[in-house]
Parts: C-alpha cells; structure tokens; sequence
C-alpha cells in the first residue's frame, strides 16, 4: 500500500523520524530550562565547563558521538552493562537510544536560546513578581515563560527540525534497522544505496516540504514570534 | 514601633550595617548620597537581599538569625526605580497581579479606588510599551498598593523621569501620603523631594544610619552635613487663613505670624508645609519697615555655629515650637551681637511644598 507514492515502510519511518524529533524536543525542552536557567544566572566558575560541553555536539563529528554512545548504551557499556545487570535490556539499537542521541545531539539548539532568552530578561521581572506575592512556581509560570516564549519557541523549532534531519548519530547507535530505528534520513540513504532513486526523492521532498510548512507555520503563528539564528 | 531591626550586609568593599526603628506611618525618608546604601537597606528590608540581623514589622517576624521569610512571604508593596511592568500584560493585568494573589479576605484596598487615586482608569486597556514613563510609574504604585501591602517601599520611583514627569507623579504621591495609613520609606537623594513627601528621615553615610528622626529635626541639626549643603533648608508646618485668587497667594499661619507664598487655590484650614532655604533667610533685630519682603516671623536664636564656608555663620532659630535655619555672614553677626537666647526677626523668603 503506498500514498504519494511513498511505501509504507518510508511511511514507518517518516512515523518514527516525526515520533522521535516530538519526544526528543519535549524532554529536552523540560531538562533545558533549569540547565539554561542556571548557565544564565551563576557566577560560578564552573560556568564555561559547562557552556563548553554543551557546545561540544555543535563541533563534533556527528558519528563521533553515535560511536561513544554506541560503546555507552551498548550491553558492555557502563549503562548498557548496568541495565543488563539489573534485568533489562541494553540501549543500543532501540528507539530509546535513538532518542537518548538525539537530544544530546540537540542540546546546544535548545540551551543557548534560552539561556540567551533568560539572559535578556534579567532577575529584576522575577523580583517585582516575588514582591507581588508570586511563590517559585508561579513566578515560572507567569513570568519567565511568558517572557521568554521567543527562546521556547526558537529552542523546538530548531530541536524538532535538527531532529528531522539527523543522520550520523542515529545511524551509528540505532544501526539503521527498518521499521525499528530506520529514520527517514536512514530510509533516504538506504534508497539511494540500493540506486532506488525515486523512492529517496519522493521521501526528500516530503521532508523538505515538511519542513517548509513548520517553519511557514511558525511565522505565521505570531509575528512577534523572532525564531532568530536557525543554522544547520 | 512598626518596622524594627538590624540589618548587615557585606557586598564587595562595602558593608551595610543598619539599625532601624520605624514609626508605623508617615513617609520615612531614607536619605544619602549614592552609595550610602539606601536601596540596599531597602532591598534588605524587603528581603531581595538576605544579609545578618533581624527585622520585625508589626510585630511579625521577617527575619532572625535561622529565619527568613521569603520576599512572596511578606506583605509588602515595592515601587522599583524603573517601573518594571509586565510587558506581556495589559496594564489591567499588571495591576491584578499582585491583587489576586493576596487571598480575598486579606485585601484591604479597593480596585477601582486605588485605580483612581493613581488616575490610572484610561490607562487599563494598554500595553505598559505604550505608556509615559510617568504613567507606567503610576502603574507601578497602583500595582504595589493593590497587594494591600503593610509596608510601602519605594526605591527613588522618580529617579529615572524627567522634570514633566517628575511634576505629574508628586501630587500622586502627595496624595499618597494623605490617604496611606501604613509606613512608606522612600529611598531619595534630592533634598527637595524628601522636604515635600517624607515625616521621619533616616540618614545613611557608608552603610551606616547617621541619623534618624522626624524630618523638621533632622534637617536643621547643626551636627549634620543636611544643614551645610548649599541647599540647606527647614520645613515649617503651616495653616493656610485664606487665598487671594487676584495675586495668586496665600495667606499661611505660622505660629504667631504670617506668611504669604505663591500658590494656586488653597482652602483655608489646609495644611501647607513651607520650604525656607537658610539662604533665604535675613535677621534683623527690630521688624523691618522699608523692606520688600512680605514675611517676617518673631524667632528667637537657638544656636550659633560654624558654616563651611569661613565668612558665614549658621544661625538656628525657633519660630514658637518650629525651627528654622539662617545662613548670615559672620561680619553681620558680630554688628547684631547675636548670642543664643536673643529675640531676634526673620525675613524670609518660603516655597510652598503641598
């Protein structure tokens, strides 16, 4: 069964590719915002270690990190091992994984906005809302993430559509497996491989014009919406 | 005492170490050069800074030595010196924010009262990005005294607008001290506001509280830097008799004499406080018949003490129960043969305050 001329096992993987960039973007979106929080508001000197290990999947070799990924998750490694030790199963080659490398892979695209966002805001909105009565919480939710929508958004659009277009970490700590941990970016290769080359174009164009409508999508949600800086 | 305690704080090379007793209403100054450490007691007092010590408002504890009540935790209202409004709320939503936090039988100010004593009811529908600075500080204050705060703090809400602005706020904040039955400090560094505004003032120099005391004292205390600035002033409380609408001034009451400022309408019976620089001040010692001026009180010399500059002489005088501050030359002291004790004139010349 095919639609658009696309087979149904690129349509598992275009599933799975969209599957993995939403849990990816979510999970890293909650885990970022204390992370970038902290990064925006410490004078601590352990600072710019932390700015530069973040940073670091924006410099490296994509496969790089699958490969130490790979050797972590998998059932020798020191996660892998242990998981297998305590009854369950090694990562490597799951949809777990995948999801694990994607968001380390992302991590910069979804920090920085939002520590830059927060930077930009300041304390001083969070003090006038503290004498006002508002506790932690509700200072989080009325104040910063108001204030700082334009880093939120600008962090899932570029986490979701990196994701979208991941290759090497996913090949490398997923192995490819069809309709398991084959991404569209995998499927894609796979078809030109097997010189299948209308099948890898029909996939690219679906891609690309899916991406196309995110980003048109985005813009014209809000026009006070800036997604600033969006770079491969 | 409403507001006591016991604030130290050490930042850097400076160290903040304040003892504080408070009276539980009126404008407490809180007075200095910058520097001096006025918004950091404020900010101590309002718990954004957690220094040593103890502080106590209406018998409720804010701070001991293991305890500290968190900033949300206390029922203040602090008017930043930029306004800081919410930029993604209405102004109606700025001003609700703090309101619906505080739980209803707790509320103590009306909405819509507050929002006219701030003359702030055109203003709702707006984005505080399309405000004057003067009326986003409005705003602000609204949005403190909503939180039914039970002590006003104030960190220079006019430091940052200019002279119009300046003009259009006072009376708002004239208005303030009128209706307000809590304490508000007010941080400042311009004498001239705290002349007009403040009850009780608290002089800070190098962290450290100078002086502390009600602001007629205060200013004309020989033993203070107030009273050899340049600008060196009283304040006498007066009564207004009547206003002549024809010449635009009005008749004041000042203990046994009479005053007559420029002012627009006042009523008679009104409380009018009265600025006198001490060099606007001249001593005579028998009432002046060809003389311009208009105001001349029976004082009596106080004082006598050096001013910083070698050929003027600082001369305290009471006027009844009211003091008041001469600058004269030293030349001109020695002819009267001034001592303290001497039944003396002052002719002055006085700007009403409110």
């Amino acid at each position: 069964m095919t639609f658009l001329g696309i087979s149904e096992a690129d349509w598992g993987a275009l599933q799975l590719t969209l599957r993995l960039a939403l849990i990816s973007t979510a999970l890293l979106l909650v885990l970022c915002l204390p992370l970038a929080w902290w990064l925006a508001h410490t004078q601590r000197r352990i600072k710019v270690v932390v700015e530069a290990l973040v940073a670091l999947p924006l410099v490296l070799p994509p496969t790089v990190i699958g490969f130490y990924l790979l050797i972590l998750l998998g059932p020798r490694g020191a996660v892998g091992g242990t998981l297998e030790r305590l009854g369950a199963n090694h990562l490597a080659f799951t949809f777990t994984g995948l999801v694990i490398g994607s968001m380390i892979y992302s991590l910069p695209f979804v920090v920085q906005p939002l520590q830059n966002a927060f930077q930009a805001m300041g304390r001083r909105p969070l003090e006038v809302a503290a004498t006002l009565r508002a506790g932690p919480l509700d200072r989080l939710v009325s104040v910063v993430l108001p204030l700082s929508r334009q880093g939120l958004l600008t962090a899932a659009v570029l986490s979701f559509a990196h994701t979208l277009g991941e290759f090497g970490v996913l090949l490398m700590i997923g192995g490819g497996i069809p309709g398991q941990t084959q991404v569209a970016s995998i499927a894609i290769y796979s078809h030109v491989e097997a010189f299948d080359h209308a099948s890898a174009h029909r996939l690219s164009l679906f891609l690309l014009l899916m991406a196309f409508a995110l980003l048109v999508c985005v813009y014209a949600l809000n026009k006070r919406f800036r997604v600033a800086g969006i770079m491969p | 005492m409403s507001v006591s305690g016991a604030l130290r704080l050490r930042r850097g090379d400076f160290v903040l170490d304040a003892e504080l007793e408070l009276p539980e209403r009126g404008v407490i100054a809180l007075f200095g050069r910058s520097g001096s450490g006025k918004t950091t007691l404020l900010r101590c007092l309002a718990g954004l800074e957690r220094g040593d010590g103890w502080l106590s408002v209406n018998g409720c504890r804010w701070q001991e030595r293991d305890y500290f009540l968190p900033v949300h935790r206390r029922p203040l209202g602090y008017v930043f010196q930029e306004a800081s409004l919410f930029p993604h709320l209405r102004v109606r939503d700025n001003l609700r924010y703090g309101y619906r936090r505080v739980e209803a039988s707790h509320r103590r100010v009306d909405f819509d009262e507050t929002v006219q004593l701030l003359g702030v009811e055109a203003l709702l529908e707006r984005y505080p990005q399309a405000l004057s600075g003067g009326q986003r500080q409005r705003v602000a204050i609204a949005r403190a005294l909503l939180a039914s705060p039970r002590l006003l703090l104030m960190d220079e809400p006019m430091a940052s607008l200019d002279v119009a602005s300046k003009a259009e706020i006072l009376p708002y904040l004239e208005r303030l001290h009128a209706h307000l039955e809590i304490p508000m400090v007010y941080v400042s560094h311009a004498l001239e506001e705290v002349a007009r505004l403040a009850d009780h003032m608290v002089l800070l120099e190098a962290g450290s509280v100078l002086a502390a005391g009600p602001l007629r004292e205060l200013l004309v205390r020989s033993d203070l830097p107030l009273s050899h600035a340049d600008n060196a002033a009283a304040v006498l409380e007066t009564r207004v008799v009547r206003h002549d609408a024809e010449q635009q001034l009005v008749e004041l009451e000042c203990g046994a004499g009479r005053l007559w400022v420029s002012r627009g309408p006042a009523a008679a019976g009104e409380r009018l406080r009265v600025s006198v620089q001490a060099r606007d001040v001249v001593i005579s010692l028998a009432p002046p018949r060809d003389s311009s001026t208009l105001n001349c009180l029976p004082a009596r010399v106080v004082e006598i003490s050096d001013d910083p500059h070698p050929g003027h002489l600082l001369v305290r005088l009471a006027v009844d129960d009211q003091l008041l501050l001469a600058r004269i030359p030293r030349e001109a002291s020695k002819r009267l043969a001034l001592s303290p004790g001497k039944h003396v004139y002052a002719q002055l010349r006085g700007k009403a305050l409110s």
